[in-house]
């Protein structure tokens, strides 16, 4: 047997891959549903939280700073296992599942709300003037005129950020999530073989790729001539 | 007859921390009547036009417009500042919607009108400015005067009662201030009451009914303008007239 051989038997053991290939899709699904439920719910807190600060209330937005400075700078692993093996001496004990999802969740609300608060901000003021001069409220300000543009500026680094922390569905695995991960390294123990971390990464490519180039033709489509 | 003025400010304060901008000023305008304040940069012109709309909280004083005061906490100001337009120096048109949608905005959302209903008024408002023909471009496709003339249309399908001008023509190149001064000319043939800030003294000379002079947070003068122009009777105003009449 030569290298080449050797090295496809290893890696791409068709063998292997047919039997493991349900527990791959199955871990597909547990990505997806763990994905959509953290960008969902990860970027609708950031945003909730860029418009409390944008209300100005000193104290409140202490509150904000601070919380969001935190799940910027932990690690998004400390703040799953903390919530896996801490959380149950203090009372709930969430899932692996729940607990990979409020971690990242958090993470990308932090992210996010940044993201969201530097858009908002870099709106010039004419624009608040202009539209309160008319009689709009602040509300409506907000939503009509300030919210439209932020958003145009806020998608190449939000798409980036959530591209990021989605992928980061793969440290579920050390909280016995069965996510891609998962059931790749343990259909890798179980075979003794590769092959399935191959499938794994296949997986990865197959969910994340639609995703990075449809974030690409969003930042071209709301991209607009001044 | 006691003449009411439509807008009324008296005693106005502004504190910016440390810094006192306005030091005390009351300007009363009549109805039709248009008001040109000048004065050097830093005077607190724009921040007096500010503060009669609350764009700029006054830290003491009273602003009354229409019979509004504008000041008191229970005026819904939002409902208020419908009845006073205001023009900025930056335009400040929203880039991301149509001139059309530029104008309708307020129309729809505070005016109350129907989307129909809006764009008939602001199909209107654009043709008083001369742009009926742009209502579908964005403020990017157009020249600075025409975006100028769209911020006065913006501010005009809402039938203010008053109009501020901050310095409308300032940001413009040169051949474009006539189109903007040509609609305001217009405006002011409409009996609209007007306060403007700007340099351009050739229109203040031939359409203002009265010039203010304002310097260091005061009023220091004022008059009509051929009697601020031609006869200052201070020192301050002597020397700012003399100033810009150089150039």
């Amino acid at each position: 047997m030569g290298g080449w051989d050797r090295f496809v038997e290893t890696f791409f053991n068709a063998k292997v891959m047919a039997k493991y290939l349900p527990d791959i899709l199955s871990g597909m699904v547990v990505t997806i549903e763990l994905a959509l439920l953290i960008v969902v719910t990860g970027l609708a807190a950031g945003l909730a939280l860029a418009l409390l600060r944008s209300l100005g209330i000193r104290p409140l937005n202490w509150l904000i700073i601070f919380i969001v400075d935190l799940f910027r700078s932990l690690p998004p692993l400390v703040i799953i296992v903390l919530m896996y093996f801490g959380l149950p001496y203090a009372g709930p004990s969430p899932s692996g599942f729940v607990s990979t999802w409020l971690s990242l969740a958090l993470v990308l609300m932090a992210f996010s709300e940044e993201i969201f608060w530097a858009g908002i901000t870099s709106i010039h003021h004419g624009q608040w003037e202009a539209s309160r001069s008319t009689g709009l409220s602040y509300g409506q300000t907000l939503f009509n005129v300030i919210l439209p543009q932020a958003f145009r500026l806020t998608i190449p680094p939000l798409t980036n950020r959530t591209i990021a922390i989605t992928k980061g569905t793969a440290l579920g695995t050390v909280v016995a999530v069965t996510e891609i991960l998962g059931q790749a390294s343990s259909a890798v123990s179980n075979s003794y073989n590769p092959s399935p971390l191959m499938m794994g990464a296949a997986a990865y490519i197959v969910l994340f790729f639609p995703v990075v180039v449809a974030a690409r033709w969003i930042e071209t489509k709301f991209a607009w001539k001044r | 007859m006691v003449q009411k003025h439509i807008v009324e400010a008296r005693g106005i304060h502004k504190h910016f921390g440390p810094l006192h901008v306005l030091k005390g000023v009351d300007l009363q305008v009549d109805e039709r009547e248009l008001v040109f304040v000048i004065g050097p940069s830093g005077s607190g012109k724009s921040t007096l036009l500010r503060c009669l709309n609350r764009l700029e909280e006054p830290s003491s004083g009273s602003v009354v417009v229409d019979g509004i005061d504008m000041l008191d906490p229970r005026t819904d100001i939002n409902h208020a500042r419908q009845r006073i337009g205001m023009v900025f120096q930056s335009f400040n048109l929203y880039p991301h919607m149509t001139a059309l949608g530029n104008v309708t905005l307020a129309l729809r959302k505070v005016a109350g009108k129907s989307r129909a209903e809006a764009d008939a008024l602001a199909r209107k408002a654009l043709e008083r400015v001369g742009l009926a023909d742009r209502a579908d471009h964005t403020p990017g496709q157009l020249s600075g005067g025409q975006q100028q003339r769209v911020a006065i249309a913006r501010s005009i399908a809402l039938e203010p009662r008053v109009m501020l001008f901050d310095e409308p023509t300032s940001a413009l190149d040169p051949e474009l201030v006539g189109s903007v001064l040509e609609v305001m000319r217009s405006l002011r043939e409409t009996g609209m009451t007007m306060i403007v800030v700007s340099h351009e003294m050739g229109f203040a000379r031939n359409a203002a009914d009265r010039v203010v002079f304002m310097d260091d947070g005061l009023i220091v003068e004022q008059g009509p303008p051929a009697a601020i122009f031609e006869n200052p009777t201070h020192e301050r105003t002597r020397a700012f007239i003399g100033q810009i009449q150089r150039h």
